[in-house]
């Protein structure tokens, strides 16, 4: 048991038991809370796999940006935040049995394959991974075309969230 | 790095089932975005962690978490912009209670 390992162990701790109070805790906020210790989890796996500049991001976009648009959408929304009754769907045994079997066939699938229990080389020195990032998001030979798109992505999504959000002459 | 990629990839399949349990089993339409939030997380997880133990040269991994970043970005902010405009016609944020288009 090494030191990697419990951290490993900790962080799956964490991520599950957040996750799991997402979908379960009867107070939203709460459950807008609990993402974000889970989000966190997920960013120390990023750091264990040596993807630096994922974790930050992680942090700053997912942590600083969507966690807090979750919290002010529950805000808006503020009935329900008073609402205290169960936020489960009456046949929600149905919706664990469902993710139960899947679970249970891709842990199947993935102890089955030997390929699967390696472990990572390290990476080999003078290997600048944040350049080689850099440089792939934005040479016409890899990956420009993906970027492009997802940035006109999220121009769409902007113009289109207030567009959507804004509140018109006719609703007054 | 002495940890087998399976633990991986079984913890990322863990969070996909439990977001999708929320997916499925949430009544409020904000709790299922939730939900999803997670499933995407779970994705990214496994995105990684194949970039860090099968090809660390080649950035395809990494290059495609971040893409995966901006449209939980996008997707976040128009779904929850839905939910506030429904909220505000209707006033309510139950996905049953959403049935308008119903036939």
């Amino acid at each position: 048991m090494t030191v990697e390992r419990i951290i490993f162990i900790a962080a799956g701790v964490l991520i599950l038991g957040s996750a799991l109070m997402v979908v379960t805790t009867r107070k939203l906020i709460q459950a807008a809370l609990w993402l974000v210790s889970a989000l966190f989890g997920v960013t120390i796996l990023y750091a264990m796999l040596q993807a630096n500049f994922l974790a930050v991001v992680q942090v700053v976009v997912y942590i600083g940006a969507i966690a807090v648009l979750f919290i002010f959408a529950v805000m808006l929304t503020r009935k329900e935040m008073r609402d205290n009754s169960t936020q489960t769907r009456s046949n929600w045994w149905f919706s664990a049995l469902l993710g139960g079997l899947i679970l249970s066939g891709l842990v199947f699938m993935i102890l089955g394959e030997p390929q699967f229990s390696r472990l990572a080389e390290s990476i080999p020195p003078g290997l600048d991974t944040l350049r080689n990032l850099g440089t792939a998001l934005v040479s016409p030979g890899a990956y420009v075309l993906p970027f492009e798109v997802s940035s006109i992505l999220l121009l769409g999504a902007l113009i289109g969230a207030v567009y959507i959000a804004s509140r018109k002459e006719e609703d007054k | 790095m002495n940890i087998p990629l399976s633990w991986y990839l079984i913890l990322a399949a863990s969070l996909f089932c439990v977001g999708l349990f929320g997916v499925l089993s949430r009544k409020n339409a904000i709790a299922i975005l939730l939900g999803i939030e997670l499933m995407l997380n779970a994705v990214n997880i496994n995105l990684v962690a194949f970039w860090r133990y099968l090809d660390p040269i080649q950035m395809a991994g990494q290059v495609f978490a971040v893409i995966v970043f901006a449209v939980a970005a996008a997707e976040v902010a128009v779904g929850l912009a839905l939910i506030i405009s429904v909220y505000r016609r209707r006033n309510t944020v139950v996905a049953d209670d959403i049935d308008l288009m119903k036939w």
